[in-house]
């Protein structure tokens, strides 16, 4: 068992209505000096097996068409996680 | 005959008890289509109406989009079925790319629910021939993830082929590329929109009319659009 994971975040040039609303709490908690937040999604794929270079690439198609919608979001990293003994 | 107009039920949806009724006042037969059956039913036209399908999981609409009826529905659309989307209906079929763009959250980061103004851009869509051009409506808008976006070369070919169908007028509330509350297809069949027309198409039950309060039946012409239309051609 391989866990792969997915980040995708909102595109750069979208506003991102979530990222705001926390980057405004921070500050009201004492957290200062933090210029921006951007919140995205971290998936947790597990699979049977190995991760092949095609079950990457299954993944990728995946992140691409079920969990990001490319119109607002970017995948911007696909990893295989460290395996946990 | 009567025109059979589908209405399909997501796990989530909520408004399509008030889409079917919008139907049967606009004198169509209304024909409850369910999410996990590919099957249209022989109907007409379909209503993709609102709530929050899987919970609004993902992204709303991102999983309704792959209900085996949305098969279906594609299919049909690109046939030139009339299909509207309201709402998590509009949401769905930006997702399943009938239409383009997509929606976030609103720029104010409320949800909100009032009477809203809309201005008719386009009123030779299969869903707004009984509107004139730049007619004012008011309907209820009642939505979170309501922010129309797409880049700017999509929004200006919807300009520039008279695809924006809807655009809000007084005030923007959501914070839509170009105040735009709804579009539609190439062909004129798929319109979606944010608001809800199916909440104003019976007196006493509507927005708050010029004349007196609750009155607003501003909804109704969508269907009796649709319902005329597939008659004319039947």
């Amino acid at each position: 068992m391989a866990t792969i994971l997915v980040h995708v975040m909102p595109k750069p040039e979208i506003l991102d209505p979530q990222g705001k609303a926390v980057g405004a709490a921070l500050p009201r908690l004492g957290f200062d000096g933090i210029a921006q937040v951007r919140q995205g999604k971290r998936f947790e794929l597990t699979v049977d097996g190995e991760v092949t270079d095609e079950v990457l690439a299954k993944v990728r198609e995946a992140a691409e068409t079920l969990l990001s919608n490319p119109v607002i979001e970017d995948v911007v990293e696909v990893t295989v996680a460290q395996e946990s003994a | 005959m009567t025109a059979r107009v589908g209405v399909v039920t997501f796990p989530g949806t909520l408004d399509d008890r008030d889409a079917a009724r919008a139907v049967r006042l606009a004198g169509g037969e209304a024909v409850s289509l369910f999410h996990s059956e590919a099957d249209l039913k022989d109907v007409d036209a379909v209503v993709l109406p609102g709530g929050f399908s899987y919970g609004d999981y993902l992204r709303a609409g991102a999983i309704a989009r792959f209900a085996p009826i949305m098969e279906k529905v594609v299919d049909a659309a690109r046939g030139g079925m009339p299909v509207l989307g309201i709402c998590n209906g509009f949401q769905v079929l930006t997702e399943v790319h009938l239409l383009p763009g997509s929606m976030i959250k609103n720029d104010h980061r409320a949800f909100i629910c009032r009477d809203q103004t809309l201005r008719v851009e386009n009123a030779d869509t299969a869903w707004t021939t009984e509107y004139r051009d730049g007619e004012e409506i008011v309907i209820p808008l009642k939505n979170q993830d309501g922010q129309y976006v797409a880049d700017d070369r999509t929004l200006d070919a919807l300009e520039a082929e008279g695809r924006v169908a809807f655009r809000y007028v007084g005030w923007n509330p959501n914070g839509s590329r170009r105040d735009i509350a709804g579009i539609t297809n190439e062909r004129g069949n798929v319109v979606g929109l944010m608001p809800h027309p199916e909440h104003a198409v019976e007196a006493g039950f509507g927005p708050d009319s010029r004349e007196s309060g609750r009155n607003g039946v501003d909804g109704l012409a969508f269907f009796t659009s649709a319902i005329k239309g597939l008659l004319a051609h039947a």
